[in-house]
């Protein structure tokens, strides 16, 4: 019997010794007592995310708009930001479910005893702390080195797409639309990061936030040299009140993005490099006569 | 224009068209640094932004008081809305609606009317929120069998409005990424109004105008209650439909044009202090300045408050209109009874 007692309180503190614990975005303290293995994501970055670190085979659910690497396309999908299915989620069993924070779901999940990290990665430094604490989570053997060690590559690749850059460009003034209606992307914004990663200047300064609905008028001021904009909308940019002068409608100095690539380029995730890449080739190309 | 003068209303009329004067001054030189005081009319972003900006703005609040008016006077209550018949639903589900169509091949729709391409991209989303407010309004008077009955009709909008918002939600909720754009018509955007779109509210606005001027007599026999319209000949039902036709033709084309401005329509005609006696005609034109003057200002203030950012235009005129009302209320409740 005694050694049963030395036993179970040996084993209580081997395994407290690998609880990790671990803070979120929502600054909620989460302890996580055994490696997951059974991993439900709600954000397609946060998916990218546990796939960058290794561990995609711990997946066993995604949100519907998750579809990178192409191995998370096959898991079942549980729905999109706000209508996340509960029910679907806790068939699955999962022993971890990283959301973000400002869905309802997080309440619903850990009311129902699943344990649930919030992380909404917005910019550069976000995401490479959401690396860490999912790192951590996951209860790899050197987290923190392991985050690191993704980090810089994805860093060394955005110098590399930054090498690529023409000489020329560098420098040169750039305006990214990010959506129908006016809105910009600035320079807090993740895909901000990257611009300024580049070496190019975004005329969406940091003091207007990540992405502020601009005056038309700013953006025909500003004249910036380069455009980048989803593909269709580009076809109407003439359309638009003074905007025909501009020196980069005029001499088609722009950069179209397609569904896919603007997906790269809008998720604040560990693809910063290829974000970096597409952004450099879709400029090369617009340059191109 | 005889009526106004029988009535003396030229000092309020000039009141009216003076401050719109202000404020087109003061439109043209508010800029996405605040105020440039010193025009240059060589200048293309005076000419090309904010000229057709400017206009655009205070003929879309002209578009919403008139119909405001008329709405007030067809339904008899100071609380009608031009978009009580289900149009603002409407004209939001047909934007949504061409957005999911048109991101489905991959392709974004422009604002405006295109002149080529499939004819989801050429009605663009100014067309399909034209269509779908009309849409709407055809259906609510389907559903209130014609027009004869006031109260059928307020119910049947309410219930069209309703149904058709229920749609729109669904669509948002599948198809998350149409949020920033719909966001962006809900609450109103005056910053992308050219050219074009202000010829076509200016003709608009002439119709309806010219039909409020023409049928001004019936309805200030309405006004009296419908059984003396009809006691004095008037053809009830065909004129009413006529009304209702040119109220929704304006509030279909400013919501086409600048998306759902709040609260325009509402306040305008409140901004008319109407003593007795004074004619429909008189009361709509005047309407109509008032409104034009709200939106104007919210449009000036939507580009300098938080330049160069864009405050929504919707948000403006909700609080500048809204709190109107609230001040009316306030010294009504003070000094007597309940007139509106």
């Amino acid at each position: 019997m005694r050694e049963f007692t030395l036993w179970l309180v040996g084993v209580w503190c081997v395994s407290m010794a690998h609880a990790v614990s671990v803070v979120d975005d929502r600054q909620v303290n989460v302890t996580i007592t055994k490696a997951p293995m059974r991993i439900v994501t709600l954000m397609p970055s946060l998916a990218e995310t546990v796939c960058a670190l290794d561990a995609c085979g711990r997946l066993v659910g995604t949100d519907n708009y998750a579809d990178w690497p192409a191995q998370v396309k096959t898991l079942p999908k549980l729905g999109g930001l706000y209508d996340a299915s509960v029910e679907a989620i806790v068939r699955l069993k999962p022993d971890l479910v990283l959301a973000g924070k400002s869905t309802r779901i997080v309440a619903r999940l850990e009311s129902l005893g699943i344990q649930v990290i919030a992380l909404e990665p917005q910019t550069l430094s976000d995401v490479e702390r959401s690396l860490h604490v999912i790192a951590q989570a996951l209860h790899l053997s050197q987290p923190d080195a392991v985050a690191d060690a993704v980090w810089s590559r994805a860093m060394r690749s955005v110098e590399s797409a930054a090498q690529s850059l023409p000489a020329e460009m560098r420098g040169n003034t750039l305006y990214f639309e990010a959506s129908m209606g006016g809105y910009a992307a600035g320079e807090r914004s993740f895909i901000g990061g990257v611009i300024s990663k580049l070496g190019l200047r975004n005329i969406i300064d940091q003091r207007l936030g990540a992405f502020p609905q601009i005056n038309p008028e700013f953006v025909v001021r500003a004249n910036p040299r380069w455009m980048v904009l989803a593909e269709p909308m580009a076809q109407s940019l003439s359309q638009r009140p003074g905007w025909r002068n501009l020196d980069a409608v005029k001499s088609h100095r722009l950069c179209k993005l397609t569904n896919a690539q603007a997906d790269v380029l809008v998720r604040p995730g560990p693809r910063i490099g290829e974000a970096a890449q597409t952004l450099v080739n879709c400029l090369k190309k617009a340059a191109a006569p | 224009m005889s009526a106004i003068r029988s009535f003396n209303a030229w000092p309020m009329a000039l009141v009216w068209l003076s401050l719109s004067g202000v404020l087109f001054m003061l439109g043209l030189s508010a800029g996405s640094q605040g105020f440039e005081w010193m025009l240059d009319t060589s200048d293309p972003v005076v000419m090309d932004i904010r000229l057709p900006r400017t206009l655009g703005a205070w003929l879309a609040g002209a578009l919403l008081g008139l119909s405001g008016a008329l709405a007030q006077a067809l339904f008899r209550n100071p609380l009608a809305d031009p978009y009580l018949l289900g149009s603002a639903s409407g004209a939001t589900l047909g934007v949504g609606l061409a957005l999911v169509l048109g991101t489905w091949g991959g392709v974004h729709l422009p604002w405006d009317v295109q002149w080529s391409g499939p004819w989801v991209w050429r009605l663009g989303l100014t067309g399909a929120a034209f269509v779908g407010a009309w849409l709407a309004v055809l259906l609510t008077l389907m559903l209130a069998n014609g027009v004869q009955h006031t109260l059928r009709l307020l119910l049947a909008g309410v219930v069209v409005g309703v149904v058709l918002g229920a749609f729109t939600s669904l669509l948002t909720v599948t198809q998350p990424h149409l949020l920033p754009a719909m966001q962006s018509f809900l609450l109103g955007n005056t910053a992308m109004v050219n050219g074009s779109a202000c010829v076509l509210m200016a003709v608009v606005l002439l119709l309806c105008a010219l039909a409020a001027w023409r049928l001004s007599a019936f309805l200030d026999a309405l006004g009296l209650g419908e059984d003396t319209a009809k006691s004095l000949g008037l053809q009830v039902v065909p004129l009413r439909m006529l009304l209702l036709a040119a109220m929704a033709l304006a509030t279909a084309t400013a919501v086409a044009q600048t998306g759902l401005i709040a609260f325009v329509g509402l306040v305008a005609p409140q901004l008319i202090r109407s003593p007795l006696g004074m004619r429909f005609v008189t009361r709509s034109w005047l309407s109509a300045m008032a409104g034009g003057v709200l939106l104007c200002t919210a449009d000036i203030l939507s580009r300098v408050v938080l330049a160069p950012q864009e405050l929504p235009v919707g948000v403006l005129t909700a609080v500048l209109g809204g709190g109107y009302l609230m001040w009316r209320l306030r010294v009504m409740h003070g000094s007597q009874g309940d007139r509106p």
